[in-house]
């Protein structure tokens, strides 16, 4: 095995778990994403070279790295947004990019454009097209469904307003009730606390816990080192390759951080582990 | 009055010109209304220069005129996307290259067969709506059916693939097909608008119905809605313009929806120039650079 598959093996022996027998362990990987030897080019740059990591559901999962590492690109090419140049990314042992209708992804806020002529209500509503047959209108269901959404993110009293009018910490929250729309099993956010106001911050968090104790799999891409990493209960520390995954306490450890973000490592996140 | 506007109906030619005019302004706004949400206008300017070689060819083949125009279209997208998957070059460069490329292909071309054939290479660069004959009316009545029955039956798709591409690609949509199908509209828009505005004029109909309604309403199909109508209306009026006071019919419709638009620019309750409270604008901006680099001098 090489070095850099490592920090994953420790994380599958080291995972505190229910029965903490290996064949439970076995078991519950099915129900988990599995990364084997990544690796991401744009032309002739290196994105991410070799990532190999199983991410289980009913764990809060960070990706951190300093700018650059390769964070949003791990995500977009876990399902297969962009191409990768080798590995494979199984979800219940088949190709998670064929299973995308269980997938909710939440892209940067900033790649979106705000200025485009759609209502709260539009926004939260596409998180149930795909559940929605072709040519068909939005059943009842989906409109009950898009509407406690919105209710769980406290924007009920927004549905009408142009997403153009919206703070940035609610423009979050309206993803976030697209998100919860989809009824996934998977959510992947890039970068959901980029810019939000502290009731949004806790109104995320608040609802990553609940996911996660309902047996979702979460996966969020942070670059803040501060003090919200106390939120996750796993970290996948990258830079360009994966520098260490795990339990955050594993995970952020001067020496790990130190490789990952080089000569400036904030040594106050070692305090919030 | 009445008489006046119900004079021109009299003529079938005109009746034929209405028609066509009517159809086009609809789905024109429709079907640009896409393009200028995804900040594409440039893209409805390349496909509207890039039929042009398709048209000469057909017609030197003596194949209908309006597949080989859409042919053409469709093709110079998938250069445009082939370029710009291919190389480092951007896609509105990659747009400026292949337009130009075809217009001056399309130009040459026409150029050449205008010496033997009685066409008029004014009539595809500025249309020649007078002209449609019948049909050339059920063509563009069949396109703009078609056009419409996929843009209502693939609303929803269409609205979240082109707010959020990477969001609908990652819900599992088929983001690649739905992408080449709004190609496949826009081609097939154009191309039955060639005949009223022709392809240098065609781009304000994709695009100024659309942006004017975007200064008053606040969702996509509202946009389109009253997009349509606006395009509507501009050509019907425009026809009129045309009729009575002698003007191209082309230019005339153009005119006119211009013209709407800078009145919703204006006096848009909620985006207007008038109706808004004004921040620095840029002209005071570099007033004021200027006059700082004067003063330092």
């Amino acid at each position: 095995m090489n070095p850099i598959a490592l920090p994953f093996q420790n994380h599958l022996v080291q995972q505190p778990n229910s029965s903490g027998q290996v064949e439970q362990t076995c078991m519950s990987s099915n129900a988990s994403i599995a990364v084997n030897r990544l690796s991401v080019s744009y032309r002739a740059v290196e994105a991410l070279r070799d990532i190999s990591l199983v991410i289980r559901p009913g764990r809060l999962v960070g990706i951190f790295g300093p700018n650059g590492a390769g964070k949003s690109t791990l995500l977009k090419a876990m399902l297969g947004l962009i191409p990768n140049t080798s590995g494979s990314v199984l979800y219940h042992s088949k190709p998670l990019m064929q299973q995308l209708d269980k997938v909710a992804y939440v892209p940067q806020r900033s790649q979106i454009d705000w200025s485009y002529p759609a209502t709260v209500w539009d926004v939260v509503m596409m998180g149930r097209v795909q559940k929605t047959d072709w040519f068909r209108r939005f059943s009842t269901t989906s409109r009950r469904v898009a509407a406690a959404a919105l209710e769980r993110v406290g924007m009920e009293k927004y549905r009408d307003r142009p997403i153009g009018q919206l703070s940035g910490g609610q423009q979050q929250r309206v993803f976030l009730a697209r998100a919860l729309a989809q009824e996934p099993e998977i959510f992947c956010f890039d970068e959901p606390l980029a810019g939000i106001d502290q009731k949004t911050q806790e109104i995320i968090f608040e609802i990553f816990h609940e996911l996660v104790a309902a047996g979702k799999l979460v996966l969020v891409v942070n670059h803040d080192l501060g003090e919200t990493i106390a939120h996750f209960d796993d970290l996948i520390l990258l830079n360009q390759s994966l520098v260490a995954y795990g339990p955050r306490r594993q995970v952020l450890t001067q020496e790990n951080l130190y490789r990952a973000y080089g000569g400036r490592v904030m040594f106050a996140a070692g305090e919030a582990a | 009055m009445w008489e006046a506007l119900l004079e021109p109906l009299s003529y079938e030619f005109m009746q034929r010109s209405l028609i066509v005019a009517v159809l086009v302004g609809l789905i024109c706004a429709v079907v640009g209304s896409y393009l200028m949400v995804q900040r594409l206008a440039l893209l409805g300017d390349a496909i509207s220069h890039s039929v042009l070689p398709g048209l000469a060819v057909a017609y030197m083949i003596g194949a209908n005129i309006f597949i080989g125009a859409f042919i053409a279209g469709v093709l110079s997208t998938m250069a445009i996307a082939w370029i710009r998957s291919r190389s480092p070059i951007k896609e509105d460069a990659a747009m400026g290259i292949v337009f130009s490329a075809c217009f001056a292909l399309g130009i040459t071309l026409i150029t050449l067969i205008q010496r033997d054939n009685k066409i008029d290479l004014n009539h595809f660069l500025f249309g020649n709506i007078l002209a449609v004959s019948r049909p050339e009316v059920w063509q563009t009545a069949l396109i703009s059916a078609l056009v419409l029955v996929v843009v209502v039956l693939l609303y929803k798709e269409l609205l979240f693939y082109t707010f959020d591409p990477l969001g609908a690609q990652a819900a599992g949509l088929p983001t690649n097909l739905l992408n080449f199908g709004l190609m496949l509209l826009i081609a097939l828009t154009i191309v039955a608008s060639m005949k009223s505005v022709g392809v240098i004029l065609v781009l304000s109909l994709l695009i100024t119905p659309g942006a004017t309604a975007y200064l008053l309403v606040n969702r996509l199909h509202q946009v389109m809605i009253l997009g349509a109508g606006i395009g509507i209306v501009s050509s019907i009026s425009g026809m009129y313009l045309s009729y009575f006071f002698n003007l191209p019919s082309g230019p005339a419709i153009v005119l006119v929806v211009s013209g709407i638009f800078v009145l919703a620019l204006l006096f848009s309750p909620t985006h207007g120039v008038f109706t808004q409270p004004q921040t620095k604008s840029n002209e005071s901006m570099v007033w004021r650079e200027l006059k700082g680099l004067i003063r330092r001098h």
